[in-house]
């Protein structure tokens, strides 16, 4: 298989690539999706998320509430696109630090090396002994929950996977002809660092930084869950569970679609991430 | 030039440096609140009187300047006196610690030994035919595993066992009439309440875990000595399952010790779920209380747990690959940062 993706043009090898991954495609089409409830929440969603129904507490799926209410009489369906906001947005936010800090520590290790790198992974293998949900909670502690702060701690503590990843790719760019040659024309650091290896390493990175995107959900929803994440009223997938708990034995819709929204929002995006790898390092294809 | 010796000596020096750090990381954690960690109106904690406020004061040594107050708290660390908790059961904080830690230790080990017991027939059966049926299969299984909030699992679970067909606890670690039962009934009982915890960590380990040993597989059946193995007759069942399959644990043993500060961290959201009375729950109870000598405690503790857990798999590797134990270099996997 992988002997057949090598050959035609890059274009034509792009094509026959994406044509034999349905599940890329499948993860990519949810991706824009959820991303589309999110941004358009206002207009989907048929309800204010947070407007009170009263005498409607509880009601099953139905044709005026789709997915049910909540015991405050919450329409779910209003409360789940609206916490699609959420999600995405300590998702990418919370990737956007963590990029941002490994790509930083990774580049300069690989690059300057010696006791600059040594610092960098003495950093990384510090920060991965802390168990990050630890680590996590422990900062909230002493900071307060919020939205904000809780997509700060969790880029904060998932860099390291990123850092080891560029310095590895820094470390081999740096020896290649074009960067001798740059070198040799005079370019500083600088310039040979974002202008040639940076270039050259940010398809990996973007792996990692779809699949770090499903990571940040995930944690963010079980901080929410655990009631340390995003605040009620505010809805996040998270909290909506931990509120459908109390009434788990009579309401099932409440424990099942926030959940549900979890797991798919999650798992689109880990399959984007797979297949972009796929895409990217043809070998690995087997 | 990489004799034993010197492999270990470069791992004491790694490991004094990354305890070092841990305490550094822990030590600038306390004084991230804003103010200093006893100001009542930052922390808006309810505990934090006057009293309290003294304590923790003379716990930290606040009024000295940083270095002192780290080097102070160092000291105390080496002697695993992490103070005294500040909640309504104000015994000292490593006590506490030490009445958790079996229930999660002994949870977290149960569930790793059944997960290599699972993940390592299916990722072997999966690589047998990559591209088969049954690697789509587990493939799709992995992901599903990937995605699935473990909070989540365990309520459908907890609905479907404990509500719909009531058939186990929905929640602690024994009933309430435990002392009553005889030996075998309160083995059955706290089997009974174990079941669901278990199976949550089990299925949080297994996709990586399944996955990891598939591509290990894959890798092992392209070497050359199992085409060797083969040429000369040796059945398919033994190349796999024995010339192949103990090539393919290596690195496996690498894996285990990574997965320590998850299982920590995942004890978090399972034990408070279930409300199981151990480290997880300890430290999320403490989270709530603003329990300040308990959080850095747990959080200490948590990750030289973690370190620990790191050095057992590298001499693991070390004790299970014969080129490291005779002292030949080992390729990538056993260098010692990873």
């Amino acid at each position: 298989m992988s002997a057949a993706a090598g050959y035609g043009s890059p274009a034509r090898r792009f094509l026959r690539h994406l044509r034999r991954n349905p599940l890329f495609w499948a993860g990519l089409a949810v991706v824009v999706c959820v991303a589309l409830a999110a941004i358009f929440a206002p207009f989907f969603a048929p309800y204010d998320p947070n407007l009170r129904h009263s005498g409607f507490k509880l009601s099953p799926p139905s044709e005026l509430f789709p997915l049910g209410t909540d015991s405050l009489g919450r329409d779910v369906l209003s409360r789940l696109l609206f916490g699609a906001r959420v999600s995405l947005w300590v998702g990418f936010v919370a990737v956007g630090i963590s990029i941002a800090i490994g790509v930083s520590l990774g580049l300069m290790a690989g690059f300057f090396r010696g006791w600059v790198d040594e610092l960098v992974l003495r950093f990384v293998d510090v920060m991965l002994c802390f168990p990050s949900f630890f680590l996590i909670l422990a900062v909230v502690a002493f900071l307060d929950a919020s939205m904000f702060n809780i997509m700060i701690i969790i880029g904060l503590t998932s860099w390291m996977g990123v850092a080891r990843l560029v310095r590895a790719e820094t470390l081999s760019l740096r020896e290649r002809e074009f960067v001798a040659a740059s070198r040799l024309a005079g370019a500083v650091a600088g310039r040979i660092l974002f202008l040639h290896i940076l270039p050259n390493a940010l398809a990996p990175v973007l792996v990692y930084a779809t699949l770090g995107v499903a990571g940040a959900i995930l944690t963010e929803s079980a901080l929410s869950f655990l009631g340390i994440g995003v605040e009620v009223p505010q809805a996040s997938w998270g909290n909506m569970l931990t509120e459908g708990r109390e009434d788990m034995s009579v309401s099932w819709w409440l424990s099942v679609f926030p959940g549900l929204a979890i797991l798919i929002t999650v798992l689109s995006y880990n399959l984007l991430g797979e297949g972009l790898r796929d895409l990217f390092d043809p070998k690995r294809q087997n | 030039m990489n004799s034993p010796a010197r492999r270990i000596l470069k791992k004491i020096v790694w490991l004094v440096l990354v305890f070092f750090g841990i305490t550094i990381i822990s030590f600038w954690v306390i004084h991230l609140a804003p103010g200093s960690p006893t100001d009542m109106e930052t922390t808006l904690n309810p505990l934090a009187d006057s009293d309290a406020r003294q304590k923790l004061e003379k716990l930290y040594g606040l009024d000295q300047p940083l270095p002192v107050q780290y080097v102070q708290w160092l000291g105390r660390m080496a002697r695993l006196d992490f103070g005294e908790s500040m909640s309504n059961d104000p015994r000292p904080v490593m006590d506490k610690i030490m009445e958790c830690l079996p229930v999660t230790v002994g949870m977290n080990l149960t569930a790793l030994v059944l997960t290599l017991l699972v993940a390592i027939p299916i990722g072997v059966r999966a690589a047998r035919r990559p591209g088969g049926a049954f690697d789509r299969g587990s493939t799709l299984f992995v992901y599903i595993g990937f995605a699935m909030p473990s909070f989540w699992l365990a309520m459908l679970l907890m609905l479907l066992f404990c509500i719909h067909w009531p058939l186990l606890p929905l929640s602690g670690l024994t009933s309430l009439e435990y002392e009553s039962f005889s030996t075998f009934g309160k083995f059955a009982d706290l089997l009974r309440h174990l079941t669901l915890p278990v199976f949550i960590y089990t299925f949080g380990a297994l996709a990586g875990m399944s996955r990891f040993m598939r591509s290990s597989m894959v890798e092992a059946l392209r070497q050359d000595y199992i085409r060797t193995a083969r040429a000369k007759g040796v059945p398919e069942n033994r190349v796999v399952w024995s010339h192949a399959l103990r090539n393919a644990l290596l690195p496996a043993i690498t894996l285990l010790g990574l997965s320590v500060p998850g299982l920590i961290g995942g004890s978090v959201i399972v034990e408070s779920i279930f409300a199981l009375p151990g480290l997880g729950q300890l430290f999320y109870d403490s989270v709530m209380a603003r329990d300040y000598p308990m959080i850095m405690g747990s959080l200490v503790l948590g990750a030289v747990l973690t370190l620990l857990g790191n050095l057992l798999a590298d001499l693991g590797y070390g004790l299970a690959d014969p080129r490291i134990r005779s002292g030949q270099s080992a390729g990538s996997g056993g260098g010692g940062a990873s």
